[in-house]
């Protein structure tokens, strides 16, 4: 098994990639996940051109209009707000926030982790900064920190990197303790490489592929993140549409307007589960043997 | 055994005492002054001088601290600005709600997850590992506060199988409690059960294939005794592990649920004390909070240990 992983981890990137996209394109749902994905981050960014309604714009004698009904899709809410619209909208302020979100645990969890794991001396330190940061569960640093600073966009997408950089730590840590112990890495500290050298042109690459699944689960995780924010008034503030205030709106009327509470949270769902699916083939296909088991 | 114990013990009261600093310097990070926040409505210059006195304000930093924390481990938490009320009592009443929809959250987690990881690793390729795997990945995926919203309003209100909201006491009425808390709990339990599926299958598969097994099936006992007995050793190890690593998701998650279900819980009082910036019950509630957090993943990792005996001989997990 050892053997077999050195061979692998060895061989450059480069030459895997081509096989990785192959085992991809050959899953018909991951596929199906990537089709989802595109179609989701192209309603997002085109949002302001797509949108057939201003998400914000009320209009209160078209209250309450069922799915279907000329020009309004997907119906509309309590204050005649278009929803499909809004959810168009809302995806946005999601992706943008799962996207800061996991930039921050990127850039502080991947030093970090790489360091831990090669330097012995402040692998404790930065192991107790983790237990810190683990202490307190995600909404709790989020209710910490909307006490602190304001509920607002930016202070969700702080709230959740934080909370996700001990698992971006770990990850990088121990690939880091795996790679350091193989001899191409050994062989490089021999020739006389610097730490630098070794970390970033023999360490940093080889981790690529865990850092990209680690980040493929960090994205969902930081839209749910964002959703549940919102939902508590914790994250965006309404009137700008965010999936959840739009449920927490909908949680008021929801008999009346059940198609307001289900649409949003639809969407939710098949944005994270077209994020896990095609997380789970990527790590199937970086890694054939996980997958035959 | 013994020393990785110590070791544990040492590393919970190190994160403790960082916490404790954090939540004390998270209070004073607050804009402008604490006593103006504290004051709240009252902001004439007596009742100011009062609060600052009360709190220690006027004191140094390292006398407040060393109030904050003499106070915090006598149990005095301070009084809710709002109501007056002790902050200890508030959580008294709080936290046993919580508690128990967390407990009822694990057992139904652990049943389904268990239940349906074995399923689908004995019957491999066929369609009940398809069902399973399915019913995972949508369990990891759908927004549970959106999940809550949809057993309202379809089983509760449109089928009237539930109550919508509310809560009674277990010593009060214990069939009505959980009548309540069934619906939240099995909510919150989602997303652990298909955690514990997946990694309950794929440890099953590992053990379904390791030399043991071979060989207890050569001397010819039933796969029926030989699956039972792994499975049901091997998944306490799953449980104990995920719950361990599922705790602070499940905190969050039960705030959630606590607020779609209106249950006069812990999440609750959270979620209230920031909107009505209650800034004692804000520190009290994170403080204890991080606390039981630090305290029942010692335990776990305790458990763990006790469990399986490799991870205290490895002793760096």
């Amino acid at each position: 098994m050892a053997a077999a992983e050195t061979v692998t981890t060895a061989a450059p990137l480069r030459s895997n990639r081509r096989k990785v996209a192959r085992r991809i394109l050959h899953n018909p749902l991951a596929i199906t996940g990537l089709v989802v994905l595109v179609i989701a981050i192209v309603l997002a960014v085109f949002a302001p051109w797509l949108a057939p309604h201003e998400p914000t714009q009320t209009h209160l004698d078209r209250a309450f209009a069922p799915p279907g009904t000329a020009g309004y899709l997907l119906g509309t809410d309590d204050l005649g707000r278009d929803v499909l619209s809004r959810i168009m909208f809302g995806l946005r302020a999601s992706l943008h926030v799962a996207l800061l979100a996991v930039a921050t645990s990127l850039v502080i969890g991947v030093p970090l982790g790489l360091m831990a794991g090669y330097f012995r001396a402040i692998d404790a330190l930065i192991s107790r900064f983790t237990d810190l940061v683990l202490a307190f569960p995600f909404l709790i640093l989020a209710v910490g920190l909307a006490a602190i600073r304001g509920a607002s966009l930016g202070n969700a997408a702080i709230a959740i990197g934080i909370a996700q950089i001990p698992g971006m730590i770990r990850i990088v840590r121990s690939e880091t303790l795996r790679l350091k112990s193989l001899d191409f890495v050994a062989a490089a500290i021999v020739e006389g490489a610097g730490d630098p050298w070794v970390l970033g042109r023999h360490i940093l690459p080889n981790a690529a592929s865990v850092i990209i699944v680690q980040t493929t689960v960090a994205l969902p995780a930081a839209i749910l993140g964002e959703a549940v924010l919102s939902f508590l008034g914790l994250g965006i503030q309404p009137p700008a549409p965010s999936l959840g205030t739009m449920l927490a709106d909908a949680q008021q009327f929801a008999s009346r307007a059940p198609w307001a509470a289900v649409m949003p949270g639809v969407a939710i769902m098949l944005l994270t589960l077209a994020f896990n699916i095609v997380g789970d083939s990527l790590r199937d296909a970086l890694d054939p043997k996980a997958s035959r088991r | 055994m013994r020393r990785y114990l110590l070791n544990r013990l040492w590393q919970s009261v190190v994160t403790l005492v960082l916490a404790t600093i954090v939540v004390f310097a998270g209070v004073r990070a607050l804009p402008g002054d604490p006593a103006l926040a504290l004051a709240g409505e009252e902001r004439d210059p007596e009742s100011l001088r009062a609060i600052r006195e009360q709190y220690g304000l006027d004191q140094s930093w390292l006398v407040q601290f060393w109030q904050f924390v003499s106070h915090a481990a006598r149990g005095d938490l301070g009084q809710s600005i709002r109501t007056g009320e002790p902050v200890r009592t508030m959580i008294a009443t709080a936290l046993p709600v919580t508690v128990e929809l967390s407990v009822l959250a694990i057992l139904i987690a652990s049943v389904i997850g268990v239940g349906a990881g074995v399923v689908a690793a004995v019957r491999r390729g066929r369609p009940a590992e398809w069902a399973a795997n399915a019913l995972a990945l949508v369990g990891l995926s759908v927004p549970h506060f959106w999940l809550g919203l949809m057993a309202i309003l379809y089983l509760s209100v449109a089928l009237g199988l539930f109550p919508a909201s509310g809560f009674v006491p277990f010593f009060t009425n214990p069939i009505d409690n959980l009548h309540h808390l069934i619906l939240p709990a099995v909510i919150l339990g989602t997303g652990l059960a298909a955690v514990i599926m997946r990694q309950t299958r794929s440890s099953m598969l590992d053990a379904l294939s390791a030399d043991y097994i071979r060989t207890a099936e050569a001397k010819g006992l039933a796969p029926r005794a030989v699956i039972g007995r792994h499975a049901l050793r091997n998944s306490l190890i799953v449980v104990v592990t995920i719950v361990g690593l599922q705790l602070g998701a499940l905190i969050s998650g039960a705030v959630v649920t606590e607020r779609i279900f209106a249950l006069p819980g812990f999440g609750k009082l959270t979620v209230d004390a920031v909107f009505q910036r209650d800034y004692p019950v804000i520190q009290a509630v994170v403080l204890v909070t991080a606390t039981a957090y630090i305290g029942i993943n010692l335990l776990v990792d305790l458990l763990y240990s006790v469990i399986d005996p490799r991870i205290r001989v490895r002793g760096d997990a």
